[in-house]
């Protein structure tokens, strides 16, 4: 029987309350994500219980009981409050996915503080861009990335502290802080009284125009993150769960720490990069049950073939999930074939904080579809002229939700304007705390889809330039704005490609400056510059030279001219396209 | 012919992936991929950097994380496309 049981029974007698009676949590007790992830597992007397299995590189391994969690991240918590960290501040957590990016993540929210983890593969200007939009205060890294936070800590003039908690401490600098949390673990520390709407974790997710945007997250989220980890992951107290999601990223900490160690659930973690034949044996080893993944692996997964998977143990396995980009059908299939369980999609963004539109255990799965809203979600599509909620099946609109539910961020950071932008109806001033109450609007997703007969939604596309490359967002924009500082381009576009293994990936047209010829050893050198300063993700794996890029009369670069020539699409209207 | 392709590759990873306060003393069997030198997201341009080096189609089938994992096993994937 699963968590769920009847989705249709769930929808009718819905109340996020119903997250409350999972967790077990009473009206008076301490709502602080830290905690209910720690100290209040341990209260519930299962401190012995593993919570964390680890395997790094060379098959590193490292075990923590969720009482190693509590004293670890207490350890964290103490040391941060007597770094001067007061509550609100932004504690960035910059490291691989190491035990201490999930343990410090706790004591930072314990503490009061925000977290917000960033993604270890960011090269020095994605870090700069970030750290600066969020006035961080403090940042938590490892002897590894250091090297990226020394290259910028001068353009930081909030960043304070450097801390580095994993390494070798004898190659700091005078002004950097080493720390060693199993040197200083914390038995008692009293935690932050934290509330519904105390900010929480702060994720950056990257638009069309501009710079990535700081989407504000608060400790009232857990609500809508332990709910669906519950009846959608169907997480039971004896599974050993498998999320393979980088903290970096919010299905990272919303169910790759925050949802399973709410309900005080054992995960693993794999910290040691993609091979098949390698996660394979990690679900043998360790006994995996339920499991986490991204189409992109998924896709890697089908493409080594189904001999591998025949030579490992994998019948712990019960339940499968998807999440990052839309899940192909042939992958939804494939997997029922080869593993005996499909994967289920999940559709979700970084600023809904938790799982909206899914495909539940025990319904009826339509491969190649995203689903049905969770229960308490209320969705639509909406007219793409018009915004208004269409009402015929198979009808191609907006994704949109009535706002209001636990995890919706609550704010970009300094960005009042954009994130009103991103509700249809609402008035000219309205600000946050107004936009994301008030149940008359629509959240705008950003993506496109349509819902059939039995109410199942199909994904269709985004609504804008936005690339999704391995189920990670890049801006076009943080790509143009990089590409014309190396110093052979005189202007750039970027824009996704089709790609079979991970839907899309980054294509990029370029004119040269004066002096400057096409060449392979250029086309190296443009790839690494960008690797290294944004992140592998935002590397172009094309590179198209032109004379002359598209732009309208006023001067903007048409990437959705370039982006349809490139997919085989009509390119539509191009009466604002400058002539010849 | 052999040597030279390895040192070039060699150094290619070097010059790219490793920093030059890393003290890491790569080889032509350190391991690249397993051991974290060059995440998985970055093994694209190390393709891209063979395919125009050798003058050779990697089909990515073929470019999995095991294939590049040393540099040793690298010059075996190139020289089995160079024909």
């Amino acid at each position: 029987m699963s968590n769920i049981g009847s989705y249709e029974k769930r929808k009718e007698n819905f109340s996020w309350d119903i997250a409350k009676q999972v967790l077990g949590w009473k009206q008076g007790e301490v709502l602080n994500i830290g905690a209910m992830c720690s100290d209040r597992i341990c209260a519930q007397g299962k401190g012995d219980k593993k919570a964390l299995i680890w395997q790094g590189f060379g098959g590193k391994q490292k075990t923590y009981t969720f009482n190693d969690l509590r004293v670890l991240s207490s350890g964290y918590a103490k040391f941060l409050q007597d770094l001067g960290v007061k509550p609100g501040e932004k504690v960035c957590l910059f490291m691989d996915k190491i035990p201490e990016l999930y343990i410090s993540f706790l004591g930072v929210l314990k503490m009061g503080a925000v977290a917000q983890p960033l993604f270890s593969a960011f090269g020095d200007e994605s870090l700069e861009v970030r750290l600066f939009s969020a006035d961080t205060k403090v940042i938590l890294t490892t002897r590894k990335h250091v090297k990226k936070v020394r290259k910028i800590q001068d353009r930081l003039p909030a960043l304070e502290k450097i801390v580095v908690v994993e390494g070798n401490p004898n190659k700091l600098r005078d002004e950097e802080i080493f720390f060693n949390v199993e040197d200083a673990p914390v038995e008692d520390f009293e935690v932050y009284k934290s509330e519904t709407e105390t900010p929480s974790v702060l994720h950056y997710t990257s638009g069309t125009t501009g710079q990535p945007k700081g989407a504000q997250h608060v400790h009232g989220s857990v609500w809508g993150q332990a709910l669906t980890t519950s009846w959608v992951l169907d997480l039971k107290d004896d599974d050993i769960y498998w999320c393979t999601a980088d903290p970096g990223w919010v299905t990272g900490t919303s169910y790759g720490i925050i949802g399973p160690w709410s309900l005080g659930v054992t995960q693993c973690v794999l910290d040691s990069g993609f091979t098949s034949a390698a996660w394979y044996q990690f679900i043998q080893d360790n006994k995996v049950t339920v499991w986490y993944s991204a189409p992109t692996a998924i896709r890697s997964l089908m493409r080594d073939g189904e001999e591998l998977v025949k030579k490992y143990d994998l019948s712990s396995l019960r339940h499968l999930a998807s999440v990052g980009e839309p899940l192909n059908s042939e992958a939804v299939i494939w997997s029922e074939k080869v593993y005996g369980l499909p994967f289920l999609d999940t559709f979700w963004q970084t600023e809904t904080g938790a799982m909206m539109i899914t495909n539940f255990p025990g319904m009826k799965i339509k491969p190649g579809s995203m689903g049905k809203p969770f229960p308490g979600i209320e969705a639509g599509i909406l007219d793409l002229k018009t915004n208004e909620p269409v009402t015929e099946p198979g009808t191609v609109g907006l994704i949109a939700f009535r706002p209001g539910w636990p995890s919706m961020f609550r704010e970009y950071v300094k960005k009042p304007d954009i994130y009103r932008s991103k509700f249809v109806g609402a008035s000219e001033n309205a600000m946050p705390p107004e936009l994301r109450t008030d149940k008359s609007l629509w959240y705008v997703s950003g993506d496109r889809a349509s819902f059939d007969k039995d109410g199942y939604y199909w994904f269709v596309g985004r609504d804008d330039d936005v690339i999704n490359t391995g189920g990670h967002l890049v801006g076009p924009f943080e790509i143009e704005s990089a590409l014309v500082e190396h110093e052979a381009i005189a202007e750039a576009a970027a824009i996704g490609k089709p790609d079979a293994v991970n839907m899309e990936v980054v294509k990029v047209f370029v004119t040269l400056n004066p002096g400057y010829e096409p060449s392979d050893d250029l086309e190296l050198n443009i790839m690494n510059f960008i690797r290294k300063r944004l992140s592998p993700l935002a590397m172009p794996q094309e590179i198209e030279y032109t004379e002359k890029l598209p732009k309208t009369r006023s001067g903007k670069i048409l990437r959705r001219y370039l982006k349809a020539l490139e997919w085989g699409e009509e390119v539509g209207d191009l009466s604002t396209l400058e002539d010849d | 012919m052999a040597e030279e392709m390895k040192d070039m590759i060699l150094e290619y990873v070097v010059d790219e992936y490793v920093d030059e306060d890393d003290d890491l003393d790569v080889t032509f069997n350190t391991p690249l991929i397993s051991s974290g030198i060059v995440d998985s997201f970055s093994m694209v341009s190390l393709k891209v950097f063979l395919e125009k080096k050798f003058k050779i189609s990697l089909p990515d089938s073929e470019a999995t994380p095991e294939a590049f994992d040393t540099v040793d096993r690298i010059c075996t994937l190139v020289r089995k496309h160079q024909g």
